[in-house]
């Protein structure tokens, strides 16, 4: 399964439009001869039987199974209600798991965007202030090297980077100590409870700044170039365009990047599992899709461990919404449409 | 850094248009940043290769040093004793297999939902929107169970399985935008000649969807290439790992037994693919992108 940032490519543009090539409208209603009836019978039959077994009766297992004390192991299973969400709100290391990545949530994709929209507006529109309004000259060198990181498996991201921040042997600490600042001999980034997290934060914004810079360049490309030129005539300067057309042109793609980014970093499992796979120091780098992955499949107790997937779940909608009324709030809807029309 | 190198010749003179102090000072300052990140993205991969020539011992005492011999030592060990030769295998076969499997039962669903009108059509197509949006870890446990019931935990067709599930949302969601573009003239025109529906979509639909799809099969094939929740979960034999979960495997290890040499080898393989893909294609994938975020 991609990555849930790819979708967003898609999910961005919102609901599919009609045709675009203005030709006939591209569903029929046909007579439904036997040929045809075989022929979408096994076409949708076969991809939806798959979608139903893996994905739609897993979802409708878990919300049930999260009301029972189930173990496994055994077909018995008792019905307990709500005993294990109780469960869950005295669970400390669950408490302390969801503040984590309540954390990452909060940081991660606001520096991620703001760095990526940066780096999108200088290669499109910060170009020469004469002639057409373009990005600076080479940027497509820079769009290629920081989008790789992106196609990087996360695992091996996490890996690399614990190798960088290794306290004797990484390199983070030997150029540092080559530059003079001999405190961070054997300092270990991954195993202070202080520097843990941040360090942690970083690789994780490391890898996703490229991704979002493309999808950021592509997004700018789409704003009519004269309304670029109609600004500059007005006499607006750069960073005057870049907050006043640039960024209402394309808000909703920086909501929609936002919403993926929160989904990443409120999962977080596979760079935390590579980082530092015990949860770090104190477990200040423990998230709730680490602590689940262990009351599942170490401890056994899977009743629990699917009610933290169904926390999970809804703590990740919950913070969808908040992104969508916070974008909506902060600026009309309609606003876009005059600037892009 | 061949930032610099690759730098095209100022072009704006060619307009007979003088650059201002300002633009030379916005210039100046946002290379230095770029380059700057440029360094901290690549820096890491280079020290990556240079170590995995090292021995583990030249690794642990400096990190800059160069090897004292430049042998593929490491590549060799962690290919055969760190298994990673076998995970790679696994890798080709389950991440091959589902790729071919998600874009065929994909551009079918997308197809059938995409250019006919049928009742649930909405359903469907809003159902599986819904199925791009949870959280694996809501299924992870009752998938494991759904897995076993089947007879599939710990193999590799059950695993090809689940990726083909999981990639399967995404994968109609964007072939089903692409199918609605094309013209309804030459559909008729198939069937005009009495090519019935069959033909029509493998001879006639399908090749005209060739660059949606080539779209699509990059993004799965680096998502499922580096995919390793699912597999941690539900493929837990050694003989059947994934590549990732054989690096992930690297640090699990304990301190000083880890094989640095083979770890920083095994990274460098694990990439390798990835990166050639990348760099074959990375045009297509921004253009992907862009035709996903605005039309």
């Amino acid at each position: 399964m991609p990555d849930p940032s790819t979708t967003m490519a898609v999910a961005a543009s919102g609901p599919p439009e009609e045709n675009p090539w203005g030709a006939a409208p591209g569903r029929t209603r046909r007579k439904l001869t036997l040929d045809r009836a075989l022929f979408m019978a096994v076409f949708l039959g076969l991809p939806v039987a798959v979608f139903v077994i893996f994905v739609v009766v897993p979802i409708a297992q878990a919300l049930f199974y999260s009301l029972t004390d189930w173990t496994g192991f055994s077909p018995e299973m008792n019905v307990i209600g709500l005993d294990n969400y109780a469960k869950l709100l005295d669970d400390d290391t669950f408490l302390k798991a969801l503040r984590n990545n309540v954390l990452l949530t909060l940081v991660v994709p606001f520096v991620t965007l703001v760095a990526a929209l940066a780096i999108a507006v200088v290669v499109t529109t910060a170009g020469p202030s004469t002639g057409q309004v373009r990005g600076l000259n080479g940027s497509g060198f820079y769009r290629v090297v920081s989008f790789f990181p992106y196609a990087v498996p996360a695992v091996v991201i996490g890996l690399l980077w614990a190798q960088v921040y290794d306290p004797a042997a990484g390199l983070l600490n030997g150029m540092l100590t080559g530059l003079g600042f001999d405190g961070f001999e054997n300092y270990a980034w991954l195993g202070e409870v202080r520097a843990a997290m941040p360090a942690s934060m970083f690789v994780m914004i490391w890898a996703n700044i490229g991704f979002y810079t493309v999808l950021f360049v592509a997004a700018i490309k789409g704003v009519p170039a004269e309304i670029y030129e109609a600004a500059r005539i007005d006499g607006a300067g750069r960073f005057r365009t870049a907050i006043s057309i640039t960024l209402p042109s394309i808000r909703d793609n920086v909501q929609t990047a936002y919403i993926y980014l929160g989904i990443l970093t409120l999962d977080a499992y596979v760079f935390m599992a590579a980082l530092a796979p015990g949860g770090g120091p104190n477990n200040s780098t423990l998230t709730m899709s680490q602590h689940l992955m262990n009351t599942a499949f170490k401890k056994s107790q899977f009743g629990y461990a699917t009610s933290m997937g169904v926390v999970l779940a809804l703590v990740t909608l919950i913070f969808a919404a908040l992104v969508f009324a916070v974008f909506h709030f902060a600026g009309g809807r309609d606003k876009k449409g005059d600037v892009r029309a | 850094m061949s930032a610099v190198t690759l730098d095209k010749p100022v072009a704006a003179g060619s307009q007979g248009q003088r650059r201002t102090p300002g633009d030379a000072l916005v210039a100046g300052t946002s290379h230095t940043m770029l380059i700057l990140w440029s360094v901290i993205v690549i820096v890491p991969f280079c020290w990556v290769v240079l170590s995995s020539f090292k021995t583990s011992k030249e690794i642990l005492a400096s990190p800059f040093s160069l090897p004292a011999e430049w042998s593929f030592e490491n590549y060799t060990s962690a290919w055969t004793k760190a298994g990673i030769g076998t995970y790679f295998f696994n890798t080709v076969i389950v991440v091959g297999t589902a790729l071919v499997l998600v874009m065929l039962l994909g551009a079918m669903c997308a197809y059938v939902l995409a250019r006919f009108e049928f009742f649930g059509r909405s359903f469907i197509y809003y159902s599986m929107l819904g199925g791009l949006t949870f959280p694996v870890f809501l299924v992870i446990v009752p998938l494991f169970f759904v897995l076993q019931g089947f007879g599939l935990l710990n193999t590799l067709p059950g695993l090809i399985l689940t990726y083909v599930a999981y990639a399967l949302p995404f994968t109609v969601f964007f072939l089903y935008a692409f199918f609605k573009t094309l013209p309804d003239d030459v559909y008729e025109a198939a069937m005009m000649d009495g090519a019935g529906e069959w033909r029509t979509f493998f001879r006639i639909m399908l090749p005209m969807a060739a660059p949606g799809m080539a779209g699509v099969a990059i993004f799965n094939f680096l998502g499922l290439w580096n995919q390793f929740l699912l597999p941690v979960a539900l493929n837990t034999q050694r003989e059947n790992w994934v590549l990732t979960q054989g690096m992930a495997s690297f640090s699990s290890q304990a301190g000083y037994n880890v094989d640095f040499g083979a770890l920083f080898a095994g990274v460098v393989m694990t990439v390798l693919p990835v990166l050639v893909v990348y760099l074959i294609f990375q045009r297509r994938i921004a253009g992907t992108v862009s035709t996903g975020t605005f039309r």
